[in-house]
């Protein structure tokens, strides 16, 4: 056998083995339902931000937030975050938690990352937000 | 009918130029084509420049697009969709180019442009290989001009035309202020009530942006070269291609690597994630023809050295091209939604450019099948102390590399495919990181030794010899550094910090052994040294890589003691800081304080001042970071950092969220006190040391006043102290309070009454507020050594420049020996 075909066999066993190790870092896409029957496993869920129970006071405590999310199936949860408020949160459309669920059912986020804000185009999404800003603009 | 105010004639010949040059490129592939066919000279002749004018025309068309484009951006004629959607009146006239590349239209336009350039290039260096080469050149300029065509072809969407007007996108069809009620049409000067543009993404009006796009375009058009000659190659049978390919391939990856790194530097100087880099889908998906690219430019040229590796020359340069398309799939198509910071309009193109990546993919692949067995081969093996046996392997690796990311950033069109709901994991960065680190050990190590190496056999002592010295510094080098920076990252364990000690020793060996590959190989000639300068600048950015991210520190740690944990949790990792105006804050190494803000009308920002004073060598210096006002689309502002710069570090921070001082609506709580008592508050105590009694005549003379002050101290919980005196002055029956605060603990004092003279309790009043002041919230990061990852870049793009012109000298000096021959 020819020396480079059992590096390129090494190679290939080697993408296989970090691949399958791989498998074991992703997290999956839950509901807020499955979230909390999979307590204390990372868990990624995509749901809409209840505006009047976003907390944020930096002059007391500048990396802590807590606010509430639900879902499209309308569970709600209770989620903590342990950095700074993300701009613009509360005119995000959509986001996406990535954390984990404590025993006591609050989503804990640990990671800066955790948070991704999906704020679509305005205009896009709320046609009548175009037509309010024209007929203000007259 | 005619609507009052409309512009309608850059539209008209912008969108005639671009079906101009969609028809003329389809004719230009075909003569390119039928040029690289014929057999009779003549007739080749004449194909060739029917082709060539009509690439020409094909270019001028290309220009007259953009030039409309620009010429409606920079006129503000906003009764176009593309100027009112990307521009506004306040706009700056020098970011009207990022305007023009904001969209995908223009994004597009711009690729195509540099498919021009590139083409004019070809057409005068290309020789015998312009023909077929420029069939594909021509070939994916038609297929980027129906990217920008608009029509809808049996209800199926083919391009999106960046000339549409307003009235004709639809959106203003919902508005009564722009429709006639009578008629149920637009007004006849409907122009008049639309008055402004949305204006520009917030965070792409930094310079960076107006040079990144180009760059990065100007990169991934290049890709199309050597992938072209690879086609021609598979078309004529003829593998002499890898001569003229290997300049247009280290060129790619020149630019490439400038364009990504640009946009790094972007990051890092206008966004607020902390730094340049993270493994976000964009840029891997932008990172990830580069690695396949470098990994073809290596096997290029063992073929041109030792006529091994062709095959797999051929399919690094095809994949490398087809990972750009596919990488035109994944930011465009809108299915990263869920993975990616950055914004994606999803312009519902999917299937045209999945079209576009197979277009090009399947018949290439289909050719290099067809004609894989009667590629010429070399059947003995490689030597084992052979260069271009290592070489193959650093190819292999580093194509191992660009597979692995490229697996795990494609994560959302698997589940698409396989309906999967596989997120992404919980740290995405370390996922990455701690596979590349071992790539980054390997590629290294083999940057450095294996130019020591001599094509077809090298022998072990020659070897040895040359090793040694190099591989001594670079051992040293790295214990040194290691002492003096103390690598202690243990966040993901003792294995992984392990692995930063490998990988900072495989960087520095890279450097020193080129380093000494041109000093004792080469002599010191530095124009043969390329590739040397190139593996030196790698070797260079992956050592600030490791070093500043494996050192980069929190600055901003917490330490006044205000924070009140509702845990009191060890993982909390509080990194930023909150700096009430005027008052000095401690933060570690340094004692920060919010000086003031400022509002930048011109360029829209709120620029803050903030002032750092070293604690121990007493250096000072001030960094302004701003918020810049999002335009119509986003409201709010974004942040945007400042660095200081020193030689081995840079101090970086920006303001987070910022809060100007407010009504305030809290009251006093009253408290009993007498000299020595104690109350507490919700951080911490305050003392009452002593009361001063002042009396003073006033300026009349006759009546006297008196002044009262409390000497109080406030303890926080953590022990810092702070001084209040609220007062109280008794002038006639006139009694006139005067509150003292305690700032940094938003913390407000005064006198209420004497409950009881004789054993002298006092009431005072306590009251916190946390709108005393204008505050905010900072977060500082330390860079250590950044600078070598700029350094790194720069000298590793000079050194792939050099390589361009080295193999175009080599490409010359045959010709003229052959014409010398002849």
């Amino acid at each position: 056998m020819k020396k480079l075909n059992i590096v390129v066999l090494v190679v290939i066993a080697i993408v296989i083995a970090l691949l399958i190790s791989q498998l074991g870092d992703f997290t999956t896409y839950e509901t807020i339902k499955t979230a909390k029957a999979k307590e204390g496993k990372t868990v990624t869920v995509i749901a809409k931000l209840d505006k009047n129970t976003l907390h944020y006071d930096p002059v007391k405590n500048p990396n802590y937030l807590t606010f509430q999310v639900t879902d499209t199936l309308g569970e709600r949860m209770a989620v903590a975050y342990y950095y700074e408020k993300p701009t613009d949160m509360e005119k995000s459309e959509r986001i996406v938690l990535k954390g984990k669920m404590d025993k006591d059912g609050i989503f804990q986020i640990r990671e800066q990352s955790g948070i991704l804000l999906k704020c679509p185009s305005k205009y896009k999404d709320n046609p009548n937000a175009m037509k309010e800003d024209f007929s203000a603009s007259r | 009918m005619t609507y009052t105010g409309e512009h309608l004639f850059p539209g008209q010949l912008g969108h005639f130029a671009s079906v101009v040059s969609l028809v003329v490129s389809l004719i230009a592939t075909f003569a390119f084509f039928k040029a690289n066919r014929a057999l009779i000279e003549t007739e080749k002749k004449s194909w060739l420049k029917m082709a060539r004018v009509a690439f020409f025309i094909e270019a001028a068309a290309v220009v007259t697009t953009i030039g409309c484009l620009y010429y409606i951006l920079s006129n503000n004629l906003f009764e176009y969709y593309y100027a009112w959607s990307h521009s506004d009146k306040t706009l700056q006239t020098e970011y009207i180019f990022s305007c023009l590349w904001e969209g995908q239209e223009g994004s597009f336009l711009l690729w195509t442009f540099w498919h021009c350039l590139l083409g004019i290039i070809v057409i005068r260096k290309g020789g015998k290989w312009e023909a077929p080469v420029m069939t594909v050149v021509s070939f994916a300029q038609f297929c980027l001009a129906t990217m920008i065509i608009g029509v809808y072809v049996f209800g199926l969407k083919i391009g999106s035309d960046p000339f549409l007007l307003m009235r004709q996108k639809g959106i203003l069809d919902n508005a009564p202020v722009f429709i006639d009620q009578a008629t149920g049409l637009f007004k006849q000067d409907y122009l008049k009530y639309l008055k402004d543009g949305q204006g520009l993404n917030a965070t792409l009006q930094n310079y960076w942006m107006v040079i990144h796009p180009p760059i990065l375009f100007l990169g991934f058009a290049s890709t199309i070269v050597p992938f072209a000659y690879c086609f021609s190659g598979l078309m004529n049978k003829d593998h002499s291609w890898t001569k003229p390919a290997l300049s247009w391939a280290a060129f790619s990856g020149g630019i490439l690597s400038l364009g990504i790194m640009m946009g790094g530097a972007w990051a890092y100087e206008s966004l607020n994630f902390g730094g340049y880099w993270a493994w976000d889908p964009v840029e891997n998906a932008s990172m990830v023809p580069w690695l396949i690219m470098v990994a073809g430019l290596h096997c290029n040229l063992v073929y041109n050295h030792s006529k091994y590796s062709l095959r797999t020359t051929y399919i690094f340069y095809i994949l490398s091209f087809s990972f750009v398309l596919y990488s035109t799939f994944l930011t465009r198509s809108g299915i990263l939604g869920d993975t990616s910071v950055h914004a994606f309009t999803g312009a519902d193109m999917s299937a045209q450019l999945i079209s576009f990546i197979l277009v090009f993919f399947l018949p290439a692949m289909y050719l290099f099948f067809k004609n894989k067995n009667t590629m010429p081969t070399v059947k003995k093996e490689e030597e084992l102390y052979s260069r271009e046996f290592w070489m193959f392997i650093g190819s292999l690796v580093l194509f191992l590399s660009a597979l692995m990311i490229i697996g795990q950033t494609s994560m959302p069109v698997f589940n698409k495919i396989f309906g999967t709901k596989i997120a992404q994991p919980e740290d995405p960065k370390f996922a990455y990181n701690k596979i590349q680190i071992f790539i980054a050990f390997v590629v290294g190590i083999l940057t450095a030794i294996t130019q020591f190496f001599k094509y077809k056999k090298s022998t072990g002592k020659q070897l040895a010899k040359s090793l040694t010295i190099p591989t001594v510094i670079a051992l040293a080098l790295t214990i040194i550094f290691c002492l003096i920076f103390k690598l202690d990252y243990y966040t993901h364990g003792a294995g992984f910090l392990v692995a930063i000690y490998l990988a900072t020793f495989s960087a520095l060996y890279a450097i020193v052994g080129n380093f000494s590959y041109i000093v004792a190989v080469l002599g010191g000639k530095i124009k043969t040294a390329g590739a040397s300068v190139a593996h030196i600048g790698f070797g260079l950015l992956l050592f600030g890589v490791l070093i500043s991210s494996s050192k980069e520190l929190i600055l901003s740690h917490n330490t006044t003691g205000i924070a009140l944990f509702e845990k009191t949790d060890t993982e909390d990792p509080a990194e930023n800081i909150t700096l009430f105006k005027g008052v000095p804050i401690d933060m570690g190494k340094y004692m920060v304080t919010f000086m003031g803000d400022s509002m930048n009308t011109r360029d829209k920002q709120r620029v803050f001042t903030i002032h750092f004073k070293g604690k121990t060598n007493g250096e000072e210096f001030t960094l302004h970071p701003y918020w810049l006002k999002n335009n119509r689309q986003q409201e709010g502002y974004g942040a945007t950092p400042d660095s200081k710069h020193y030689w081995n570090k840079d101090i970086y921070t920006y303001v987070s969220s910022w809060q100007q001082e407010g009504t305030d609506t809290t009251t006093f709580r009253p408290a009993e006190l007498a000299v020595g008592d104690t109350t507490f508050y919700s951080n911490g105590m305050i003392v009452l040391n002593k009361v001063n009694v002042t009396q003073s005549a006033t300026k009349m003379g006759s009546d006297s006043s008196m002044e009262m002050g409390l000497d109080m101290t406030v303890i926080t919980k953590d022990g810092s102290k702070f001084p209040a005196t609220p007062k109280v002055l008794i002038d006639k029956d006139k009694a006139s309070v005067i509150a003292d605060t305690v700032l940094a603990q938003g913390l407000v004092i005064r006198f209420n009454k004497v409950l009881n003279d004789k054993d002298g309790k006092l009431e005072i009043g306590v009251k916190e507020s946390n709108s005393l002041n204008d505050s905010l919230t900072l977060k500082v990061i330390e860079f250590p050594l950044i600078g070598a990852v700029w350094l790194g870049v720069i000298v590793m793009v000079i050194g792939f420049f050099m390589s361009v012109f080295q193999g175009y000298r080599k490409l010359k000096q045959t010709k003229a020996a052959k014409q010398s021959v002849s």
